[in-house]
């Protein structure tokens, strides 16, 4: 017997990867391990989260994490005061991002109960017309943000500013738009978390009364029973089924024998059939192309909207299969009458009233505000975010054009705060009469930072920091991230047998097919028909492969993870939370993946 | 007189003369259930063989002192003697000669057929004796002689001293006690064992537990080999747990000798588990169409029969009501706090926390 371990490495002891030295420079000083807080930060548990945040940050994209956790906190800190949990503190470590979860003293518990019943309670009592009006404050935020243009400086300033007496120049606007765009962000993840927390508390009463009334009830179980059916994060992908179903109909499927989808339209356009299809695709898109395939935290995301190849791809793929007689749209009557199905079963095995009036009652909240938990990620990470991040794309062009940098994304790897400074050096510049500094510093700080990351992102993550407590309590670290005092054990554990590998059975069935590591959603472009996708974690948006391969295995991610989701919708067997999946396996190899079990085995 | 019954042709009056166990064959292979094709001779048989000898043997039997266990041993042994050798008379000796016929036609044997002959004791049903494994079963019986002689022998099996020794702890009457015997086709079980339609650890319904063995069901039963064990989910039918254990032998039939042999199993099947996902979705659905069809929860014997192709295999042995569970005066389950009560109260006590 090898000596289990009892806890991990230290972020202490931790060594930087070569080459990497000076990474703090990267990230907010508040985000690093001080050595003078030493002995503090070493009594907490940390684990990363690589299930949002699975590659280095970028300096500039750094922000997407301190947006996102500090608003999941301020909610169940300050807003609701939920009885037992904080928020959650957070580290930026060696690139990669380490939380811990920070629970109440148990004895102010008590007292935050009245005020999370009043405040919670109102939440709960009006959800669905809160929601509503959240929609249409994140639509401020979205068209705020599309109203937004970032352009070069003029050389004058244009006659009519002089002649309406405006007296303000355009840095003073590029400035403004530009503090403008980061308090959207920054409002669109505030948004973001204002339901999230809530929703999965109900979800989790209701999850812990199954579990207690049919003991080893499948997780599968319970949140087939929860999850919705019309789902905002499938429609891009319904979309573009109907569109390839339009294209049959109109008969014109010619026109997608060409490469791109300008040259489809060119020929599309030479009709009266193809220009109602070229209608209904310029229709599409705004939002629903407003969609990554990545998950909205990475500036490298790629957003349909700017890369219409990735849809013209899934569009290519439809129309053929359309062809070939397939049904290619989800069985949505299917999917709701097996919901049904189920939730009457469990039902049924239920034989005290009282016991029967809880599962109703806990089962119809966990349905009202599960379409939230569903539908927020369409709204913030892949609509407001690709806005973001587009016109932010259009802030670096303008200032690669001034030549503060030579690659339109070198912009990222600049801190927020020190953007505002490059836009003064530009705008200053402009109103002195001479060149700016930026290009002649700018490059090397950049290419120092590029290195850097580089040498990051070559190392994983460590799986967690320091003395694991000896249960996990936390709610929201178990509902959140899937972490149990089983799983923490297992990482502990490490793996006996190298050709065996656990997780969580995501999505049910047993297949054997040939491995495809994908370490970046670049390289989606290599599935081949039939592998299976062995990733650190996947997008919802990778929906589209789901119909070539056999199945999914991911180093991170829970039950209800979007992944998750979005198998168990497309009937493909998926182990989640594995851990090691993409260390372990190699592309090439046999695997055999049991979703029912959540074993993977290499054979 | 009927002295023989196939189990499609009994009516539910009929199955007072067929013994619990034919009574449960009789009536899942009329619900349509797959159980292999097999006929009972009834206890009206059994009454009419015995007719001159019963009292005699009822008052010996009484007089028996169950606590000395040589005595008991040994007139038991002689009243089993004297039962297999009444001779029977023609006309029902004829009737299972001529069910034995019709069995082998339709099951597609000129003659010859292997069946498996098996005690069903009228009692065995009784809901606070389960008699199950009192009688005695012979496997691989071949050609109408063999068969006929079985069938004696299980009208004499109600006389072992264990079934004497029982009937007189649960105060059950030897008089109430009749015999009736089932005659089936054989199966030739690749895998085989049993299932309940709850979980025995809990009693909750939402499970069914599954033994399975390599072989037939012989060795799971009597517990000689340790069987695969998986849990799965009765309404979505997945894999709840599962563990798999190598079996070291199984039984199967020796053809030649007309027996059943040990088999002992090579490193193939090291590891390996008795049952696919689909195997166990499709013995999933049965248990369940099962325990709604007779409205309780089952206690369930199955078999894999490796002489049919896979989807077409799955074979019901006996099915009879859960007793341990079923009896059990239910825990009023504790009061649920709902509403945002609830809530709190999920948010201080997780669930997943109480594990470990």
């Amino acid at each position: 017997m090898t000596q289990v371990k009892t806890k991990f490495i230290s972020p202490y002891e931790l060594k930087t990867p070569e080459g990497a030295e000076g990474w703090e420079e990267m990230y907010p000083y508040f985000l690093h391990f001080h050595d003078n807080l030493k002995e503090r930060e070493e009594a907490k548990f940390w684990f990363c989260d690589s299930q949002h945040w699975p590659n280095v940050f970028k300096p500039f994209d750094a922000m997407t994490v301190e947006f996102a956790v500090k608003c999941l906190g301020q909610y169940n800190t300050r807003h609701y005061l939920i009885p037992p949990a904080n928020g959650v503190d957070y580290k930026i470590h060696n690139g990669y991002v380490y939380m811990s979860p920070v629970g109440v003293e148990p004895e102010k518990i008590p007292d935050r109960v009245p005020q999370f019943m009043e405040r919670a309670g109102h939440y709960f009592a009006n959800w669905n017309d809160l929601v509503d009006n959240w929609r249409t404050k994140v639509k401020g935020v979205i068209d705020t943000m599309e109203s937004i243009n970032f352009e070069a400086l003029p050389e004058v300033v244009p006659m009519e500013d002089i002649k309406s007496g405006k007296g303000l120049d355009p840095t003073f606007d590029l400035m403004n738009n530009y503090n403008k765009m980061i308090e959207m962000c920054y409002k669109a993840w505030q948004y973001h978390f204002e339901f999230l927390n809530l929703g999965y508390a109900a979800y989790l009463d209701f999850f812990g009364f199954c579990k207690e009334t049919f003991p080893d009830i499948p997780d599968l179980s319970i949140s087939k029973m929860v999850q919705g059916v019309d789902v905002d994060l499938f429609k891009p992908d319904e979309e573009i089924q109907k569109l390839a179903r339009l294209a049959v109909k109109l008969g014109v499927t010619d026109a997608f024998q060409k490469e791109t989808i300008e040259g489809a339209l060119v020929v599309l356009n030479g009709t009266e059939e193809g220009r109602t299809w070229a209608d209904a695709w310029e229709a599409a898109k705004d939002p629903w192309f407003n969609y990554t395939s990545g998950n909205g935290f990475y500036s490298s995301d790629k957003y349909w909207i700017e890369h219409l190849d990735i849809p013209y791809k899934y569009l290519k793929d439809y129309i053929v299969r359309v062809q070939n007689g397939e049904t290619i749209e989800r069985p949505t009557k299917k999917i709701a009458a097996e919901r049904e199905r189920i939730t009457a079963e469990y039902r049924d095995l239920i034989f005290d009233d009282e016991a029967k009036a809880a599962f109703e009652g806990k089962l119809g909240l966990a349905r009202v505000v599960f379409p939230y938990v569903e539908d927020h990620n369409f709204y913030i990470e892949h609509w407001s975010m690709g806005v973001f991040w587009r016109k932010m794309r259009q802030l670096a062009t303008v200032l690669k054009d001034a030549g503060f940098w030579a690659e339109r994304d070198d912009m990222f790897y600049l801190k927020r705060n020190e953007i505002s400074e490059v836009l003064f050096d530009y705008g200053n510049a402009w109103a002195v009469g001479v060149t700016p500094i930026g290009p002649h510093y700018l490059p090397e700080l950049i290419a120092r930072r590029k290195k850097m990351v580089e040498k990051l992102n070559a190392v994983a993550p460590e799986p967690a920091f320091n003395k694991p407590p000896e249960v996990i309590t936390e709610p929201f670290t178990i509902m959140l991230w899937g972490i149990t005092t089983d799983s923490v054990n297992n990482w502990l554990k490490g793996n006996d047998d190298p050709n065996k590998l656990t997780g969580m059975a995501a999505s049910p069935g047993d297949v054997e097919g040939i491995a495809r590591i994908i370490n970046t959603t670049d390289d989606l472009d290599l599935l081949q028909q039939d592998e299976i996708l062995v990733t650190r974690v996947t997008a919802p948006s990778w929906a589209p492969v789901f119909g070539k391969i056999k199945a999914t295995v991911t180093d991170i991610g829970g039950m209800m993870s979007h992944a998750a989701i979005v198998c168990r919708e497309y009937g493909l067997p998926a182990v989640t939370g594995t851990g090691s999946g993409t260390t372990t396996i190699k592309t090439g190899q046999r695997i055999r993946v049991n979703g029912s079990t959540g074993e993977v085995t290499i054979l | 007189m009927k002295y023989t019954l196939f189990f499609n042709d009994a009516t539910e009056a009929d199955y007072e003369l067929l013994g619990g166990k034919g009574k449960s064959l009789a009536s899942m292979s009329v619900a349509n259930f797959p159980v292999p094709n097999g006929f009972c001779v009834t206890t009206t048989a059994y009454s009419d063989v015995m007719k001159s000898h019963l009292e005699d043997v009822i008052d010996r039997v009484n007089n028996i002192n169950v606590n000395d266990m040589n005595q008991l041993a040994s007139l038991a042994l002689e009243e089993r003697k004297l039962v297999e050798s009444i001779s029977m008379p023609e006309a029902v000796e004829n009737d299972i000669r001529l069910a034995y016929q019709r069995l082998c036609k339709e099951c597609g044997f000129e003659k010859d057929l292997p069946v498996a002959v098996r005690s069903s004791a009228t009692a065995e049903d009784l809901p606070d004796a389960s008699f199950a494994g009192q009688q005695d079963t012979y496997l691989w019986v071949v050609g109408e002689e063999e068969m006929l002689k079985n069938v004696r022998k299980c009208w004499a099996s109600l006389f072992t001293a264990r079934a004497i020794r029982y009937r007189h702890d649960h105060n059950i009457k030897e008089e109430d006690v009749l015999m009736s015997v089932v005659v089936q086709k054989m199966v030739n079980s690749k895998v085989s064992g049993v299932a309940m339609t709850l979980n025995p650890m809990n009693g909750d319904r939402s499970k069914i537990v599954i033994d399975a063995g390599w072989g037939l069901g012989e060795s799971v039963v009597s517990g000689e080999v340790t069987p695969d064990n998986y849990m799965i989910d009765k309404v979505i039918l997945e894999i709840v747990k599962q563990q798999i254990h190598d079996q070291e032998f199984a039984l199967v039939p020796d053809f030649e000798n007309r027996c059943v042999t040990k088999k002992m199993l090579g490193e193939e099947y090291a590891g390996k588990e008795c049952l696919s996902l689909t195997q166990l979705k499709a013995l999933g659905q049965l248990c369940k169409t099962i325990e709604k069809h007779y409205q309780s929860p089952q206690d369930i014997e199955w078999a894999l029969d490796g002489d049919l192709p896979d989807g077409e295999n799955l074979t019901l042995l006996q099915s009879r009501p859960e007793t341990v569970w079923s009896q059990k005066k239910k825990e009023k389950p504790t009061g649920f706090t709902m509403g945002m009560e609830g809530l709190v109260g999920s948010l201080l006590n997780p669930i997943n926390k109480k594990k470990n």
